[in-house]
């Protein structure tokens, strides 16, 4: 099996629609996992990533049904067949309201 | 997701660009200006802060910086009134490695001078000017500012940290002036290698020095394209003109209810003539006893007389933010704003009289125009 992603609807016309990528993944990172993402769907990466590598912060990763943020972030460990959903974090309403 | 209406501009009609908490949307009317289509939403959900039209070089092309709260934020265009749009692969605005900054927010979007007609400039937050010398495609971060000694001694405003107006000196070919809540202006004459504050004169109302180098919360700058030497700034509490292109700053909040607002225009044809929309405060962001009035100069800051036909005079505790109006070139010139609770209002007349353009749309944040 290879490693699954599960693209959220608002990325996937930067993936040639496609809801689900699979690509073959020796198991590593959630980093290296990652890599193999942006190869499938280059657009992807700014969207997701910040200018620091950092995964953005209304932006949650879950790997196995488990959020990356609480297990290590991108060193998360992932299995060559995990599954990956990204997924906007349900802050719609909480960010600061620009008052200038 | 919503229906997308579009509007059709023919040569020599009005566009109004306007950006709003949640999305873009086209305003479009003959010379005229008497009835308006409105286009969009485009960017639904988006915070668009930053639109501009780029007319130079045979283009009619729209400019927009749409932010995501969850998928960040990257400068998009159109050249066909929207009806669709870029979307780079790569972040086109982004802070270089070195930096250890994120972008946060585009906040205004500027096209170069006509000589130059691929060059552009970006203001975001956190504070910083890009530049793009092919025609957007590709920008870079213009680090004489972003390394400037006292970056690091500005603090944000209420909006953020955001370098939020970008003007272009119309006579010197390497003079910019930037202003950033909370900095002040800055201005360059070497084309962005070395930058100076240009605030004398400028009240810090939240400062114990009230007239510091830097370190003001500035709300908007313009400048005359005919006459560079005067320039109108509207503060976080006071409202100045200069008559030395920045260098000095000179109080003209005489007779208006409040030195409190965001946004000034200044006439494309006299420099003389201003409006601005004074706010009760900085407690109480409201249009000052419910009544939406525009005051308008047309002696240079000397006197301000409200207009108010065609605007809510009972109940109207409205809000008109920095970028929120706009003038048009055409004759007579139309002035235009938006405010916090999504409507647009239009004059034809130079502000003598006003009419509802639009209403129920999202918080209005940015009001543009353009003459195609």
């Amino acid at each position: 099996m290879p490693l699954l992603f599960l693209i959220p609807g608002a990325l996937r016309p930067l993936a040639d629609q496609r809801a689900e990528i699979q690509a073959p993944f020796g198991g590593g990172s959630l980093g290296q996992a990652l890599e193999v993402l942006w190869k499938e769907a280059p657009a992807l990466r700014d969207r997701v990533l910040t200018e620091l590598d950092q995964v953005r912060p209304h932006i949650n990763v879950f790997v196995d049904g488990c959020n990356a943020r609480d297990a290590g972030g991108l060193t998360a460990p992932v299995a060559p067949n995990a599954e990956i959903v990204l997924l906007p974090a349900v802050s719609g309403g909480s960010r600061r309201v620009p008052i200038c | 997701m919503p229906n997308v209406q579009h509007v059709s501009p023919k040569p020599g009609d009005t566009l109004v660009l306007v950006g709003t908490m949640k999305g873009a949307f086209l305003l479009r009317a003959d010379a005229r200006r008497r009835t308006w289509e409105v286009g969009g939403p485009y960017f639904p959900g988006h915070v668009v802060y930053a639109l501009t039209y780029d007319p130079r070089g045979g283009r009619r092309r729209i400019w927009a910086g749409p932010n995501s709260m969850h998928w960040g934020g990257m400068l998009h265009s159109s050249d066909d009134f929207g009806q669709s749009w870029t979307n780079p692969v790569e972040g086109n605005v982004k802070f270089p490695q070195g930096t250890d900054a994120t972008l946060k927010q585009i906040w205004q979007v500027v096209p170069g001078r006509p000589s130059e007609p691929d060059t552009m400039y970006c203001g975001v937050e956190p504070a910083a000017l890009f530049v793009s010398r092919d025609a957007g495609q590709t920008w870079s971060l213009v680090e004489g500012l972003w390394n400037h000694p006292q970056r690091p001694k500005w603090q944000p405003g209420g909006g953020g940290l955001c370098l939020h107006t970008i003007l272009l000196d119309p006579e010197r070919p390497a003079t910019i002036r930037v202003a950033i809540s909370t900095g002040g202006m800055y201005v360059t004459e070497d084309d962005g290698a070395t930058w100076r504050p240009s605030n004398s004169g400028v009240r810090a109302q939240f400062l114990p020095d009230k007239y510091p180098e830097f370190g003001q919360c500035v709300h908007k700058v313009v400048q005359s394209k005919q006459r560079p030497a005067r320039m109108f700034l509207q503060n976080h509490w006071g409202l100045y003109r200069s008559d030395d292109r920045g260098e000095t700053w000179t109080d003209i909040a005489n007779g208006v209810p409040s030195d409190f607002g965001f946004p000034v225009a200044l006439h494309p044809g006299t420099a003389d003539t201003a409006w601005i929309v004074p706010l009760e405060s900085d407690e109480f962001r409201c249009t000052p006893e419910g009544k939406l009035r525009v005051y308008r100069t047309r002696d240079a800051g000397a006197h301000w007389d409200a207009l108010t036909a065609g605007l809510p005079q009972d109940g109207a505790y409205e809000t008109v933010l920095r970028d929120g109006m706009s003038v048009d070139t055409q004759s007579p010139v139309g002035v235009y704003f938006g405010t916090r609770s999504g409507k647009i209002f239009g004059s034809a007349d130079e502000g003598e009289t006003w009419s509802l353009l639009a209403d129920g749309l999202p918080p209005v944040i940015a009001v543009k125009t353009a003459v195609v």
